[in-house]
């Protein structure tokens, strides 16, 4: 079998068992990337000798008989908002084109020591700014089920080159949907696990309270192979958290009977595509099937959730991009005396939807609008959040779409900032909340993924990865593989 | 008319901590430019924050020695603007809810005791430095960004120059006494902004607000204000507008200037630092940190007044600093007489302090080189006068008492065989002072030990030498 049709579980079985080495893991990957790479393009660099030299290691080690993990030799991606010390991270912007961090992020770090091969950084959303990597400061990513179509963003290249094989997995970053959403549009498993669950440190920071570091997968049995690899406290990260790590893979089994999962309405309403509920409550129905039993409820605040995430996550952004100004890296701009150097630096290096967001935030922040605009989201997420608490207090999980509509074609958004934010209306609540929340794939829509979202308690990934894992194994419909050739 | 002078002070005190507020690197002063930084402090791309448990621990400390109340739940907020000291662009400050609120100061008036109220005291992190060269570029030093930096405000309740130096003063005292910081104001561990205005005697409305800042000395503080009340002053009499402004002082030219105002304009858009949960500070805590508090400057000079009988200026003369008062009390440990101890210690050693510019902690002096030194005076070893010598060369070197003597030659002569040969020649070398003497004129003597302590360079034990003298001229 070819090797990039393996799970990163499977190659990494087949690792260890001797069966393959990380070399050819690595080329077989170099090889797919070199068919479909300028089709998709998902990276915004890639490292072939950096992945080869580990490929090495990671041979050599084992060769010694070392015991290197589940991991060890499988290729992956990272989004390139993730620090990686000596190569380019540049958040799809140009006003950090050329800058090499001086070290690696904590997750970085946790998935070299993992043994996991780099292949490469990610397209994204200019700052994870976006639903389409159409923000993107250099080139939009396509869509492997539809070249004309968006992966979804921010994460695109690192979901779009999970489903085109470009990687066995990969890792993104969910400040609002930004890794649940493009794995629904591009067909694959996407994990936010709850705020805190996951070092920030080396994540560059679009909007602090919110982001978190997610998992693009080809399954849920990767999603928990990779999560139990980058969770746990971190002392860099002083929000990080200190709750003990379960062990994911082991608690993938057990299935949904005894499970109560709340449905809530507001996420099925108006805007949602009629495939997109369809395929939700065909889901819903067979994790009923399988001994779960569900129950429409409602959580009254969700139609203020979009707002109140363009209230704070911009405010978040507004401070923190405002060290980028040229002085200490990145590249300034012609100017004649400060003011001009932090002016023309920014106005150059940033993309219009970035500027948009900075604007919007520093005017939230502003003294006079501060108590109306910012005070007033923070208790609304307070709201929201009690929402789902109180919810939590029935139902151990909620289910909802991941994202209203199916991949929507390029360019379709772009003139539409208010459009473009709504591919998010779904995502958006449980990241205020700070809950974790899967998006797995809930079977075709017109020939285009649809992404199911099922959310957990704080800290409970587990129970959401049992019940991904029980649909995903108990109902064959909703795993569709991605197509053969992309494009072809 | 008569005005009323109402002032506030804004303290900064650098906390003497071995590392940076927000990450691991050297928080000590000094070092080649950006050689003390690290990604964190550099602010780049996707560093976080993590609080210095020991910087929190001293503002506890620094905040219970002045009589605050600790806040239970304490918040850090980001203070946003753009300078190219600041590398994040936002400095992590403490806004809404700072970690201690309401303490005070005891200072002393020409009216009595008064209590100057602190409104808070709050964390967070210095800025760079910038360098400017000639010709119009920058450089930009990042050793201090990150250093703990700890805000005290006071309440404007100072109502002269002098007060508002004294409370300085025993601020400084306090944050000395208690360890939190080096308090140097040269080396700007400690900084000083103040704020003034005047507003007719008996008005409860406040004047328009001049802030100034660059006060690098205490002198400063205290000259910039009573410029800046006097100016203000020739301002209302002439019926002029006071403006609300910055005005910088300028040490040379002994003035404030207006600074331009778009500092003015600084909307600083504080909000809740996200990377940082609300650090919350136990009872526990709090109560461990107050049972760990040194003796504080007020207690230590009351010790001095009612235990020891000295003057209460000698007593704050004296606990102003926390390594005097603790030379003070060393010296009283191992010498019985608080009135020598406070004279030499107020006395020449203020004196050669002060001549040399430095430090006590820059001296090789000790208790032990002073106890040392008044015994050999008690023995009649050393007389007032050699002693002076004797301590200047202790303070310069750090030789004990005797070693200075021994090798100085600077002991008294006692040896009456050596001395009555001295005597005998001033004698024979005055005959009219000595007829003087004798035809009843007493002071003449004086005049006579005088020569005999000038012929000995004041080696000369001046009771021996009266005596001697006496003899020598007493009739038949
Ligand atoms: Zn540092």
């Amino acid at each position: 079998m070819e090797l990039t049709r393996l799970t990163a579980r499977e190659l990494g079985g087949q690792l260890i068992r001797g069966e393959v080495s990380a070399q050819e893991a690595v080329q077989a990957y170099l090889d797919r990337i070199a068919v479909v790479e300028a089709r998709v393009q998902a990276f915004l660099q890639r490292d072939p000798e950096g992945a080869s030299s580990q490929a090495v290691a990671v041979d050599e080690r084992r060769a010694a008989g070392e015991d290197m993990g589940p991991l060890a030799g499988v290729p992956m991606a990272l989004k390139d908002n993730l620090c990686t010390r000596h190569l380019p991270t540049t958040c799809a912007s140009r006003i950090l084109e050329g800058f090499r961090p001086p070290y690696d992020a904590t997750v970085t770090a946790r998935l070299r020591a993992a043994g996991t091969v780099l292949l490469g950084k990610t397209n994204l959303d200019e700052f994870a700014m976006g639903s389409s990597s159409e923000n993107s400061g250099f080139f939009p990513t396509r869509n492997p089920w539809d070249l004309e179509r968006v992966p979804g963003g921010s994460s695109a290249g690192s979901a779009a080159a999970v489903a085109a094989r470009e990687v066995a997995f990969a890792l993104g970053s969910d400040t609002g949907g930004s890794v649940r959403q493009p794995a629904a549009f591009c067909g694959v498993v996407g994990m936010k696990p709850t705020y805190g669950r996951v070092s920030r440190y080396g994540l560059v920071a679009f909007a602090s309270s919110l982001d978190q570091v997610g998992t693009l997968t080809r399954d849920v049995a990767d999603c928990a192979l990779v999560l139990a690899a980058i969770c746990g406290v971190d002392p860099l990260d002083a929000t990080s958290a200190r709750e003990a790590v379960p062990d994911f893979p082991a608690l993938l089994e057990g299935g949904v009977r005894g499970l109560t999962l709340g449905v809530p309405r507001e996420y099925l309403g108006q805007g949602v595509e009629p495939g997109v509920r369809e395929n939700v409550r065909r889901a819903i129905a067979a994790l009923e099937d399988l001994g779960a039993r569900a129950e429409e409820c409602s959580l009254p605040h969700t139609e203020y959730a979009l707002s109140t995430y363009y209230l704070i996550a911009p405010a978040e952004a507004s401070s923190n991009l405002a060290r980028y100004d040229g002085i200490r890296y990145g590249r300034p701009a012609a100017h004649d005396d400060l003011l001009s150097l932090y002016g023309n630096t920014r106005r150059e290096g940033f993309g219009p939807e970035v500027r948009r967001r900075i604007m919007l935030g520093t005017y939230a922040l502003s003294a006079g609008y501060y108590d109306a605009y910012y005070l007033k989201a923070l208790r609304v997420r307070t709201l929201i959040r009690q929402d789902f608490l109180r919810a939590f207090e029935r139902y151990d999980l909620l289910v909802t779409p991941t994202s209203p509509t199916v991949a929507f074609p390029l360019g379709e958004r772009t003139r539409d900032p208010l459009q473009m934010y709504l591919a998010d209306v779904c995502t958006v609540p449980v990241s205020l909340a700070g809950l974790p929340a899967v998006s797995l794939p809930a079977g075709l829509s017109g020939g285009l993924p649809v992404g199911l979202q099922i959310i957990g308690r704080p800290f409970d990934e587990a129970t959401v990865l049992r019940a991904a894992y029980a649909l995903e194994q108990g109902a064959f419909w909703t795993r569709t593989p991605p197509p053969e050739e992309v494009g072809a | 008319m008569n005005y009323e002078v109402v002032i506030g002070l804004e303290v900064h005190a650098e906390l003497a901590t071995r590392s940076k507020m927000f990450c691991g690197c050297p928080a000590v002063f000094g070092g080649q430019p950006n050689t003390q930084v690290c990604p964190v402090c550099l602010g780049l791309p996707g560093v976080l924050p993590v609080p210095n448990r020991r910087a929190v621990e001293f503002a506890i400390r620094a905040a219970l020695a002045l009589n605050c109340a600790v806040a239970s739940v304490t918040r850090f907020d980001r203070k946003n603007y753009f300078y190219p000291d600041l590398p994040k662009a936002y400095q992590i400050s403490q806004y809404q809810h700072p970690l201690a609120k309401g303490g005070y100061v005891g200072i002393a008036t020409p009216a009595g005791p008064k209590r100057v109220t602190i409104q808070r005291l709050h964390l967070e992190e210095d800025t760079g430095k910038l360098l400017h060269l000639p010709g119009g570029d920058s450089l930009v030093d990042l050793n201090r960004a990150g250093v703990p930096l700890m805000e005290i405000v006071s309440e404007p309740e100072l109502s002269s120059p002098q007060e508002a130096r004294d409370y300085l003063m025993q601020l400084k005292a306090v944050l000395e006494y208690t360890g939190v910081s080096d308090v140097r104001m040269e080396e700007g561990s400690l900084r000083c902004d103040v704020n003034v205005s005047l507003r007719p005697a008996g008005s409860a409305e406040l004047g328009n607000l001049v802030e100034v800042k660059n006060l690098n000395s205490f002198r400063a503080v205290q000259r910039a204000l009573e410029h800046e009340v006097e100016r203000q002053r020739a301002l209302l009499e002439a019926n002029r507008r006071v403006v609300r402004e910055t005005r910088h002082w300028d040490e040379a030219s002994g003035t404030t200037f207006a600074t331009r105002s778009k500092e003015e304009a600084h909307d600083y858009r504080y909000f809740p630092e996200p990377d940082l949960l609300p650090l919350e500070i136990s009872p526990e805590w709090v109560e461990q940190i107050r049972s760990q508090l040194p003796e504080l400057p007020g207690k230590r000079r009351r010790r001095l007044v009612d235990e020891d009988g000295l003057p209460e200026h000698d007593a704050a003369v004296l606990t102003a600093s926390k390594r005097m008062a603790d030379l003070y009390d060393a010296c009283r440990a191992g010498y019985p007489d608080p009135k020598t101890v406070s004279n030499w210690l107020m006395g020449e050693l203020a004196r050669l302090l002060n001549a040399t510019g430095r430090d006590l902690s820059q001296v090789p002096l000790t208790a032990e080189h002073l106890i040392g030194m008044w015994r050999l005076m008690d023995q009649g070893v050393l007389s007032g006068k050699l002693a002076k010598a004797v301590f200047e060369e202790m303070f310069r070197t750090g030789k004990d008492a005797a070693t200075v003597v021994r090798e100085q030659g600077a002991s008294q002569i006692s040896d009456e065989a050596q001395l009555a040969a001295v005597v005998e020649r001033v004698v024979a070398a005055n005959p009219k002072v000595v007829a003087d003497f004798r035809g009843g004129k007493e002071q003449a003597l004086g005049f006579l030990v005088g020569q005999v302590m000038r012929e000995t360079r004041g080696r000369a034990n001046p009771e021996l030498a009266n005596r001697l003298l006496r003899d020598q001229l007493r009739p038949g």
